[in-house]
């Protein structure tokens, strides 16, 4: 874990409690996430996946721990940490356009404003967004429009991690399933790390390499690291098929429907870190394993 | 009726009042017979027999405007200059002491509205002094400038200065920290996100204050320029008051009145240009 891509080492966020104790959002918390990864945090709300969010992204600053990534550790924002928020975070006088060069100009000074035109028209192209529409302010498009502005803004920047918090939370189901997909369009074929925050299971099955599932908060810890073992590309209708997709859902919807209440409010020793366990599930090879008994069962 | 749009519904009621007004003055006036009867002695003397000098009627101040505005920038001496010429200095006084304010009031409006710290420092100040009518500070602006010009310019700077400092600061500070937080992490620098981030979010606001404190400064000339004389469309009026020429009187307070129309009406322009939608 210390040698991953980027690493978690010991992070903890205590808040002033307003009766002039603490509170701890959680605590020692280490993980790791290797390069080109796409990994999703899940997990109730409190237990402190946005505060994690905000401070991978610079835009906080954790009480105590750090972050390194390639070897660094991070401070402050920076463009090698893009960001896409829940609430789009479009500038609302500028155009979808506008709004992706004004970050591309950023990452990329030396370029003229055709390259960072070309560019971002590009990646506005990749989310599904071209002709009339780029030149339209946020206002004037609909929410899952303005999400692909903000993914397309982030990917033009080609930031060495991308982090997404909850970003098809304010979606209709049927606009989110799409942009999912056009998400894990404009992601394969890079080398792109992702982190992203979400409450949805089935999205973090579809999109994640790696979920970490945290248990609530207080005190809370990232407990586990279920791998998801089923092979890209990956389609929405044709994971549900995969035996793998239902023995990982329900490990996750156990997870936060029970264990995620049970692990919670541990205190810790004070030098104790807590790195997720590793599960993994994949019954295309297990099927022996875990069948027979079954089988016994039914025939005594 | 339905065959009209609204507009033209409305615009036929503007003409349809505007004409009764008129009707209503005119007549009213005409009414005021002069006494013709018989008159004792005492009457002669006291110049009973005279008709009295009344409010004109709208068709001598029609004729008047007229006269006026086909000649508007003669000048022939100090008490006879063209209705162009005093507009003229009165909007060449607020346009410096309003653009003397706007060069103060927002960049420390920008300050305050991101300081906190600046904010409650400066904030008792604002409040003792901006209430202060503006032309209580002309008899100081007099004896320590001692130039009527530049004290009427000075006055305007300071009651235009207000509305722009606090709406500029209520503008800035209420910049969503999302935006910031995309500033943020796009690495702009203070001044960068400055002029691309939060300028563009508080113009709406920055730009209601510029509105307001222009028509409070077009208000204050008028005022400002009957105390400092010599020319101005306020001392204009108060001239042809003293001459008891009414008709001008009632002339000259249109102008203003269409005069300040102009203005707001420039500002409402830039308004809409920097508006945007959430």
């Amino acid at each position: 874990m210390a040698n991953s891509f980027l690493s978690i080492e010991k992070l903890t966020q205590r808040y002033p409690d307003g009766k002039g104790g603490e509170f701890t959002v959680f605590e020692n918390a280490s993980f790791g996430i290797e390069k080109g990864e796409f990994v999703c945090i899940l997990g109730h709300s409190g237990c402190g996946k946005s505060t994690i969010m905000n401070i991978l992204a610079g835009l906080s600053e954790p009480t105590q721990g750090v972050v390194k990534m390639d070897g660094f550790a991070v401070s402050g924002p920076s463009l090698d940490r893009g960001v896409v928020f829940q609430n789009y975070s479009l500038l609302p006088w500028l155009t979808a356009l506008k709004n992706v060069t004004f970050g591309v100009a950023a990452r990329f000074p030396d370029w003229t404003k055709q390259q960072v035109e070309d560019h971002s028209i590009a990646f506005l192209e990749k989310v599904g967004l071209s002709g009339d529409a780029i030149h339209r302010k946020p206002s004037q498009l609909s929410g899952g429009m303005r999400q692909r502005v903000s993914i397309a803004r982030a990917f033009a920047n080609e930031p060495k991690l991308l982090l997404l918090d909850e970003p098809f939370g304010a979606l209709d189901a049927l606009t989110r399933g799409t942009i999912q997909e056009e998400l894990l369009k404009v992601w394969s074929g890079t080398d792109q790390t992702v982190f992203m925050i979400t409450h949805d299971i089935d999205e973090a099955i579809l999109l994640a390499d790696r979920i970490l599932l945290m248990t609530n908060g207080p005190l809370a810890r990232v407990a586990e690291s279920v791998e998801i073992t089923i092979p890209r590309p990956r389609m929405r209708t044709d994971i549900v098929e995969h035996p793998n997709y239902y023995a990982i859902r329900n490990h996750l919807v156990q997870f936060l429907g029970k264990r995620s209440a049970e692990l919670a409010g541990q205190v810790s020793a004070p030098d104790e870190i807590h790195s997720p366990e590793t599960v993994r599930i994949d019954k295309t090879q297990d099927d022996a394993v875990e069948e027979q008994p079954l089988l016994q069962a039914v025939k005594t | 009726m339905e065959l009209l749009s609204e507009n033209k519904r409305a615009a036929i009621w503007s003409i349809a009042l505007l004409i009764v007004g008129l009707l209503v003055w005119e007549l009213s006036i005409s009414a005021q017979a002069v006494n013709t009867g018989e008159l004792t002695e005492y009457e002669l003397l006291t110049g009973a027999g005279t008709a009295k000098a009344g409010v004109p009627p709208p068709s001598e101040v029609a004729v008047k405007a007229w006269q006026e505005l086909s000649n508007p920038f003669y000048d022939a001496g100090p008490n006879d200059k063209g209705i162009g010429i005093q507009i003229g200095y009165s909007i060449y006084r607020v346009l410096t002491g309003y653009f003397l304010a706007a060069i103060i009031a927002i960049p420390l409006g920008f300050l305050i509205g991101m300081s906190s710290v600046a904010y409650k420092a400066l904030n008792p100040f604002i409040q003792v002094l901006r209430p202060i009518s503006p032309l209580a500070w002309m008899p100081l602006a007099l004896f320590i400038i001692q130039d009527s010009e530049a004290s009427a310019i000075f006055v305007i700077f300071i009651c235009s200065i207000w509305p722009m400092l606090l709406n500029t600061a209520f503008g800035v500070a209420g910049v969503r920290e999302d935006w910031v937080n995309v500033a943020r992490t796009h690495e702009l620098g203070a001044f960068k996100t400055a002029f691309t981030v939060v300028l563009p979010a508080a113009a709406p606001t920055i730009v209601t204050g510029m509105r307001i404190s222009i028509g409070i400064a077009w208000l204050v000339i008028v005022a400002a320029e009957m105390l400092v004389g010599g020319t101005g469309i306020g001392y204009y009026v108060w001239n042809e008051w003293n001459n008891l020429d009414l008709t001008s009187v009632i002339f000259s307070i249109l102008m203003i009145g269409v005069v300040g129309m102009l203005l707001d009406a420039a500002f409402g322009l830039l308004q809409r240009r920097v508006a945007y939608v959430e």
